[in-house]
């Protein structure tokens, strides 16, 4: 009986999961498929004249196909990554520009975040493949044909359009073929620059350990590549043959598939979730107020964040604002979303901006530390700090309980001698931030090895003995569950990352939205916090997201369907 | 119909000269034949008139225009062109490729398809048997009979003929020799034609030009040629078929000797 009920309990698990993946299936696979047409469109618009031009002239050819295979090298998620920077700096420009001419406020028209850089970055990749291909094919067509479409009286260009790209044309497709191929594929990479895209599905299951929620991004993700593939292949042949009718077929097919991706955005998909899960009780939201501006609550990558994200975007559309998530950003990419605006608030660490974005070391007094940010954040950036949510989430060097007790280690101090018979294991940030330099060096740490690891590989390492030490979070539920011991740090090295609600300079002056967001203020505490964390990474009765946050609201007495405070 | 004058080309500079000085009249209605070796320079001649090359030196006239007066694309509308290698375009069927001069002009649609009609007849190929063909499914004579119905379709009174049925089996280069030569007396044609093939120079030619080494040795009819040639390059010339009938003469009278014996 007992084993039953734990089958059940794990298959409602699933399938919860699988409904909130559902959920989002509408937008993601719109976004999906919408950056990787637009992306190929431009491709091909800009690709098949350059390849004409490659093919007419050596002296152009040899660099345009060096500059497109130099891009190629350049691994994906860092090249999608370099034109957020890339587009803030122009953004910047626009604006003092905007600002000269017109004088006053200016924005530009544009936002860095997102959308911009993934089709650039994607359109950029897409472009390899079909001017490889359309240069081979044109220089490729039988010389005999291209004089005899000119003795018989065809001008340049009729030679090009009647002879030469009919004749290079299934070539030319086989080259758009596999930019599709690659392109569908790379645009799940879109995800950590905050773009929508079925990566969002496979990002936030690797963050949050949701191997649904991965899998069914995977299998999206390829099921999408492979019928473009199939149908972009059909016209291949289509005009190898000369046949019509196969041409008519894939076109339509083609057309079909992209349409139907871009229209599934309309599709509610609650209503997609309902169809696997029972019906439940819809978490209630007031009516919208403001009909026009719709708030962007951020979140980095990892559990916790996802779970405030959501907390707060309920929070605001519990007010009656509208509100949507943007998940999983990078650290760095998070900082300047905020500060230029193109996300209205996410919950940061003092800690991280202290070090990170003050470039400040020395922690002369813990407690000034959140004042001093304030004042900071607000005169460099115009960014506004609402205030401390009421827990920390530090940088602590952990170790399992006995084996910190066997070596008799008891504060990072006492790691110093022990550290080259050690190994340490780090998440792939930790290791490239200010704080490792600055505790290495204040405590003279040489591990004999050092690894680096996806959180969720990082607790299980040290559990098993893998590592010795790891860089933990302080309120990552997991701390508890593995029974592992943080190391105390007498030197105020690291600084207190006191979780604080950050708004955009545009947005802190939105009064309705800083009233919202308020109550959330100093309202958790980290045995919350870490109780939620644990709720949506625990192997058993596994959370979702959305679930959590809804817990999380409850335990601090906002609920989902009021947003006031409960009386207590 | 054309005329060239001093007629040079170079394609080095003027270090070496493919066609050097020549002089040349081909009449209205007349069959000339172009006759050399290969690399003799009667392609580079062929391809001068209609400017697919441009003339280093001298003066072509075609209808009595410098063809230097006049805009190359418009000139070679004009002008029948049959190719080498035939260069039926494979993406277009055999229709779309007799269509393609007069699409070039901007023909109306129904003027164009009665012309390919008529043209495909007059080539001796059933139009609703073949408009609708692909090239790579004709053999090489029907692809050879569709080309020259493509030189023919904008009524062009002018044709140029680069070796046209050289990649052609004896027997149908044989019939198709015979039915070009129809053509060309039934429409009233002036015609240039290059060959290295003896036999097909002189079963085809009204006159014939002997080149060798970028000059004209000599021009003549056949017979003129065979009858009083100019020098020894030319008698060996002539020879060749008659010395060709003899061997083959001789091949038979000793097969026939051992099928006897």
């Amino acid at each position: 009986m007992a084993e039953e009920t734990t089958f059940q309990a794990w298959w409602e698990g699933v399938v919860e999961q699988l409904a909130a993946s559902l959920e989002n299936l509408p937008d993601y696979v719109g976004q999906h498929v919408l950056i990787s047409a637009l992306a190929l469109g431009i491709g091909i618009a800009v690709s098949l004249p350059l390849a004409v031009l490659g093919a007419r002239s050596k002296m152009l050819r040899w660099p345009t196909l060096t500059a497109a295979s130099i891009i190629q090298t350049i691994p994906s998620m860092a090249l999608l990554a370099l034109f957020y920077p890339v587009l803030l700096g122009l953004k910047y420009v626009v604006e003092m520009a905007l600002r000269a001419v017109g004088g006053g406020e200016a924005e530009a028209p544009f936002s860095a975040l997102g959308f911009l850089p993934t089709v650039i970055a994607l359109t950029l990749y897409s472009m390899l493949p079909i001017l490889r291909n359309t240069v081979t094919a044109i220089t490729g067509v039988d010389p005999a044909m291209t004089e005899a479409a000119r003795g018989l009286g065809m001008r340049p260009r009729q030679v090009l359009l009647r002879v030469e790209l009919p004749l290079a044309l299934p070539v030319i497709i086989a080259g758009v073929r596999t930019a599709t191929v690659w392109v569908v594929g790379i645009a799940t990479l879109a995800d950590p620059i905050g773009q929508e895209c079925l990566g969002s599905y496979i990002f936030a299951g690797l963050h949050m350990e949701n191997w649904i929620s991965v899998l069914v991004g995977c299998v999206l993700a390829a099921a999408l590549a492979l019928a473009l593939d199939q149908l972009i292949g059909l016209m291949q042949s289509a005009a190898e043959t000369r046949n019509r009718r196969r041409l008519a077929v894939g076109v339509l097919g083609l057309a079909v598939l992209v349409g139907g991706g871009l229209a599934l955005p309309a599709v509610p998909g609650r209503r997609l979730a309902a169809l696997v899960r029972p019906a439940r009780a819809e978490p209630g939201e007031a009516p919208v107020r403001e009909p026009g501006r719709t708030y962007v609550v951020g979140s980095k990558t990892f559990p916790e964040q996802y779970i405030l994200a959501h907390a707060v975007r309920n929070q605001l559309r519990s007010r009656g604002l509208k509100a949507i998530t943007r998940e999983g950003l990078g650290s760095a990419v998070i900082f300047r979303a905020l500060a230029a605006g193109d996300i209205d608030c996410y919950v940061g660490y003092t800690g991280t901006i202290w070090v990170n974005y003050m470039k400040r070391e020395a922690v002369a007094d813990p407690q000034n530390v959140l004042a001093e940010m304030t004042w900071w954040l607000a005169d460099t950036r115009g960014i506004r700090c609402l205030g401390p949510l009421g827990f920390e989430n530090a940088y602590a060097l952990a170790m399992k309980r006995r084996r910190a007790e066997t070596l008799g280690a008891e504060s990072v101090a006492d790691l110093g001698p022990l550290a080259p018979d050690l190994r340490i294991g780090g998440s792939y940030e930790f290791f490239g931030r200010p704080e490792w330099a600055n505790l290495r060096d204040a405590y003279g740490l040489e591990f004999a090895d050092r690894r680096q690891f996806q959180a969720t590989f990082m607790y299980k390492a040290v559990a098993t003995g893998e590592v010795d030490v790891i860089a933990a979070f302080s309120s990552d539920g997991r701390i508890a569950a593995y029974d592992l011991v943080t190391l105390g740090d007498p030197k105020h090295v690291l600084p207190p990352y006191d979780a604080v609600l950050l708004v955009a300079p545009e947005a802190a002056r939105d009064q309705a939205f800083v009233e919202a967001l308020k109550p959330m203020v100093r309202a958790i505490d980290v045995e919350t916090m870490r109780r939620a964390n644990y709720q949506v990474m625990r192997d058993e009765n596994t959370k979702t997201v959305d679930q959590a946050a809804a817990w999380l609201r409850r335990q601090i007495g906002l609920t989902e369907e009021q947003g006031e405070p409960k009386s207590p | 119909m054309i005329r060239l004058d001093q007629v040079s080309k170079s394609y080095d500079g003027g270090r070496t000269w493919a066609v050097r000085g020549l002089d040349l009249h081909v009449a209205e209605g007349e069959v000339m034949v172009l006759l050399g070796e290969s690399g003799c320079g009667k392609t580079s001649t062929l391809k001068m008139i209609n400017r697919l090359i441009e003339a280093t030196r001298g003066r072509i006239e075609v209808a009595g225009e410098d063809v230097r007066d006049l805009d190359p694309v418009l000139l070679r509308r004009r002008v029948g062109y049959v190719f080498q290698r035939i260069g039926l375009f494979p993406h277009l069927t055999v229709g779309e490729n007799v269509a393609v001069v007069p699409k070039l002009l901007g023909w109306e649609k129904p003027t164009i398809a009665r012309r390919v009609d008529e043209l495909l007849e007059m080539v001796a190929l059933d139009p609703d048997a073949f408009r609708d063909r692909m090239p790579r499914n004709l053999s090489g004579g029907q692809q050879q009979r569709v080309g020259v119905a493509r030189a023919l379709a904008a009524r062009s009174r002018l044709m140029l003929m680069d070796e046209p049925f050289g990649a052609l089996d004896p027997l149908t280069r044989a019939s198709l020799q015979d039915e070009y030569r129809r053509i060309h007396r039934r429409l009233g044609l002036t015609s240039l034609m290059v060959t290295h093939d003896m036999t097909e120079a002189l079963l085809m030619a009204d006159r014939i030009a002997c080149m060798r080494g970028g000059e004209i040795v000599q021009v003549g009819s056949p017979h003129a040629l065979m009858t009083r040639p100019a020098d020894d390059f030319v008698r060996r010339l002539m020879e060749t078929p008659k010395e060709q009938a003899d061997r083959l003469e001789h091949i038979v009278q000793s097969d026939d000797g051992e099928a006897t014996g």
